[in-house]
């Protein structure tokens, strides 16, 4: 909100020089007025309700809600759903980027089409592939899962019987029983599927307004790859990837529809933050619900302030 | 020197898959059992669940967890047969519970006789919920199809509750109509017609009636009622027991194909019968389900159930088998009169 806010205050310092020869002051207000109106109706206030709601019985009751294991279990699923999206994204949105922007190719449009996908599709219809696909009746069941990773669970059971390396069992045990519908696995790719889009979308436009020109120069200059990319153009895009990896965080915490799909709904296994808070309300559990409810908007509202904060370092550097 | 990596990793991969899994020590987990389960037994099993678990710890010196899923009857069988590693299933009705044979050959065709009562350790029924004072006189099913009362049920495709409901309301209609099924069909369409918004499951119907204040009438479970009375008692919602409804027989099964593989079939099939013992059955009680086969349960929670006519699918409908592709299939008898 606080972006807004000072986009409407850049706004209006704007527009002042011009209010003699152009807009009337009437409509300016009228206009202000009703565009915050908005906001106040349509954010504000809900977002005061859930909080207001969370703190009904008093803070007690409100840090009670958080001792349940339960709770505990679907911010921590959450946190490791981010932990593991956003990373994978990153990294492919720069890979995606920096393709469409420096290369020339073949079906260079079709990829850009394909990356703007997850933002067209339905998100129940992102969960439902993956249903389909890797459900018990799938295209790759289950059984097919464990003969195709059968080498790996061998090789990383092996290395966890090694002294030290103990805490790769886990993923030992994951490979010989591979799980991903109704698993943390098959809630990472449902959010993956949503959230690509981000970074490469913020990437795309930046690198290609910067074109090829500082790249040719550094690598004329005798700099490999690696430094070429690390030294003229991460600094270049720095501003759009932050930007980008908030944004895809944000909407990897807060996903519902397509992590609903292949949940399975187990409590305290399965179920992140977005997905116990409907439990909890449908369980009559109100306080509890908002109070989960205002602990993920305090996680976007810190998302929006780090959003804020990033546009405005850049606004002063471009200043 | 560049060592060609992939032939040497290929190799080694390839070597250690014939190789037997060496493990790391796993600490032995406590045992887990997985309960799919329809929609609003959440509370029942929250609680059943804390007993058993006491109750095995003591028999047997063992922890056991218990994790719940719930979600509409019909949702949460295709979720099992999708692969949810259910142990337990305890739904709504017979049919889907038969769905896990059919279609996913998770249990064997004869799992109805393998617990007592049909293996269904309570029944229940349908009742209406009604506002403060009941504004439009609403006493029985005619009641309910008048022009400009709002009815809320869940829909019938993904809900067991909701599929009471629609047979309570046909087993009206022929009742009232001398067992004319066209008569009855247009009865229920008439429901229908009246419903302003079909939720997933039983719960969510709960929420839309009881929370955010849709409808004239809720058609629920009436465990789900007596919930909503203690749930809201500042709306003073009342219950209107209606002249004839049907005898609901939620059953559950032991999933023996995932128990089997998990190699926890004894502590499932102990959870399961530990609902027929005198504890089960009083938690059943407890919650508003009516306990099927403990005298002494069903005697101290007889005054909280109305009495009330009931008819079952069997002799109504002809079992589930008959019922469920003749009026819930694709092209079925709801979906020629919601429709309409």
């Amino acid at each position: 909100m606080a972006a807004i806010v000072s986009r409407l205050e850049r706004a209006s310092t704007r527009a002042a020089p011009r209010r003699a020869t152009a807009d009337s002051p009437a409509l300016k207000w009228t206009l202000l007025t009703l565009a915050l109106g908005f906001l106040l109706v349509f954010l504000v206030l809900p977002l005061v309700a859930v909080f207001a709601e969370a703190l009904r019985r008093g803070v007690g009751a409100y840090l009670e809600a958080f001792q349940d294991p339960d709770t505990f279990a679907a911010i921590r699923l959450t946190l490791i759903v981010a932990a593991s999206v956003v990373p994978l994204n990153l990294l492919f949105g720069v890979a995606a980027a920096w393709a469409i922007a420096k290369y020339e190719f073949k079906g260079k449009a079709l990829l850009t089409t394909f990356i703007d996908l997850p933002f067209a599709v339905s998100p129940v219809i992102a969960g439902l592939i993956y249903v389909l696909i890797f459900s018990a009746h799938g295209w790759f069941p289950p059984e097919a899962q464990q003969v195709l990773f059968k080498p790996f669970a061998a090789a990383s059971g092996w290395l966890a019987s090694q002294p030290g390396f103990l805490w790769l069992d886990p993923l030992a045990y994951w490979f010989e029983q591979p799980k991903i519908i109704f698993h943390t696995t098959g809630i990472v790719f449902a959010t993956i599927f949503v959230t690509f889009p981000f970074v490469a979308r913020e990437l795309i436009p930046l690198m290609q307004a910067q074109g090829k020109d500082e790249e040719y120069a550094a690598v004329t200059l005798g700099a490999s790859g690696w430094q070429t990319f690390r030294r003229v153009t991460l600094p270049n895009v720095k501003w759009g990837l932050f930007y980008g990896v908030i944004l895809c965080n944000a909407r990897a915490m807060g996903e519902f529809g397509a992590v609903a799909v292949v949940s399975g709904k187990i409590r305290g296994e399965t179920t992140t933050m977005p997905l116990h808070i409907e439990i909890l309300y449908n369980e009559y559990l109100f306080v509890s619900a908002f109070a989960v409810a205002s602990l993920l908007a305090l996680l976007a509202l810190v998302t929006l302030v780090l959003k804020s904060a990033i546009e405005w370092a850049h606004s002063r550097r471009h200043a | 020197m560049k060592l060609r990596l992939f032939p040497v990793l290929a190799a080694a991969l390839a070597a250690l898959s014939l190789a037997p899994a060496a493990h790391a020590q796993r600490a032995a987990r406590p045992v887990e059992l997985l309960n799919v389960s329809y929609d609003p037994t959440r509370e029942l099993y929250t609680d059943f669940n804390r007993a058993f678990a006491a109750h095995w710890k003591k028999e047997t010196g063992q922890d056991v967890r218990i994790r719940q899923s719930h979600g509409g009857s019909g949702s949460q069988a295709r979720a099992i047969i999708d692969g949810l590693a259910a142990d337990v299933a305890t739904l709504a009705l017979a049919f889907d519970v038969d769905v896990l044979h059919s279609r996913g050959q998770l249990i064997p065709a004869d799992w109805q006789s393998r617990l007592p009562h049909n293996s269904s350790p309570y029944t229940s029924t349908i009742v209406f919920v009604v506002r403060k004072g009941n504004p439009k006189g609403i006493k029985d099913w005619p009641d309910i199809v008048k022009p400009g009362v709002a009815v809320v049920t869940p829909n019938p495709k993904t809900s067991g509750g909701a599929r009471w409901n629609y047979l309570a309301a046909y087993a009206y209609g022929l009742k009232a109509n001398n067992d004319d099924h066209e008569a009855a069909k247009k009865f229920v369409g008439d429901v229908y017609r009246n419903v302003p918004v079909l939720d997933p499951a039983a719960r969510g119907a709960t929420t839309t009636f009881a929370q955010r204040g849709i409808g004239d009438v809720f058609l629920a479970w009436d465990n789900e009622a007596f919930l909503a009375l203690r749930e809201f008692p500042n709306e003073g919602l009342e219950i209107v027991v209606p002249s004839i409804s049907i005898l609901a027989e939620p059953p559950v099964t032991v999933v023996d194909k995932n128990v089997d593989k998990k190699g926890s079939r004894k502590v499932a099939e102990a959870y399961l019968k530990f609902l027929y013992t005198e504890e089960g059955q009083d938690i059943i009680g407890k919650h508003f389900y009516r306990p099927a086969v403990s005298e002494a349960a069903k005697a101290k929670y007889a005054s909280q159930f109305p009495a009330i006519t009931l008819v079952t699918i069997d002799e109504v409908f002809g079992g589930w088998a008959k019922a469920q592709p003749e009026h819930f299939g694709d092209g079925g008898v709801f979906d020629q009169i919601y429709r309409r």
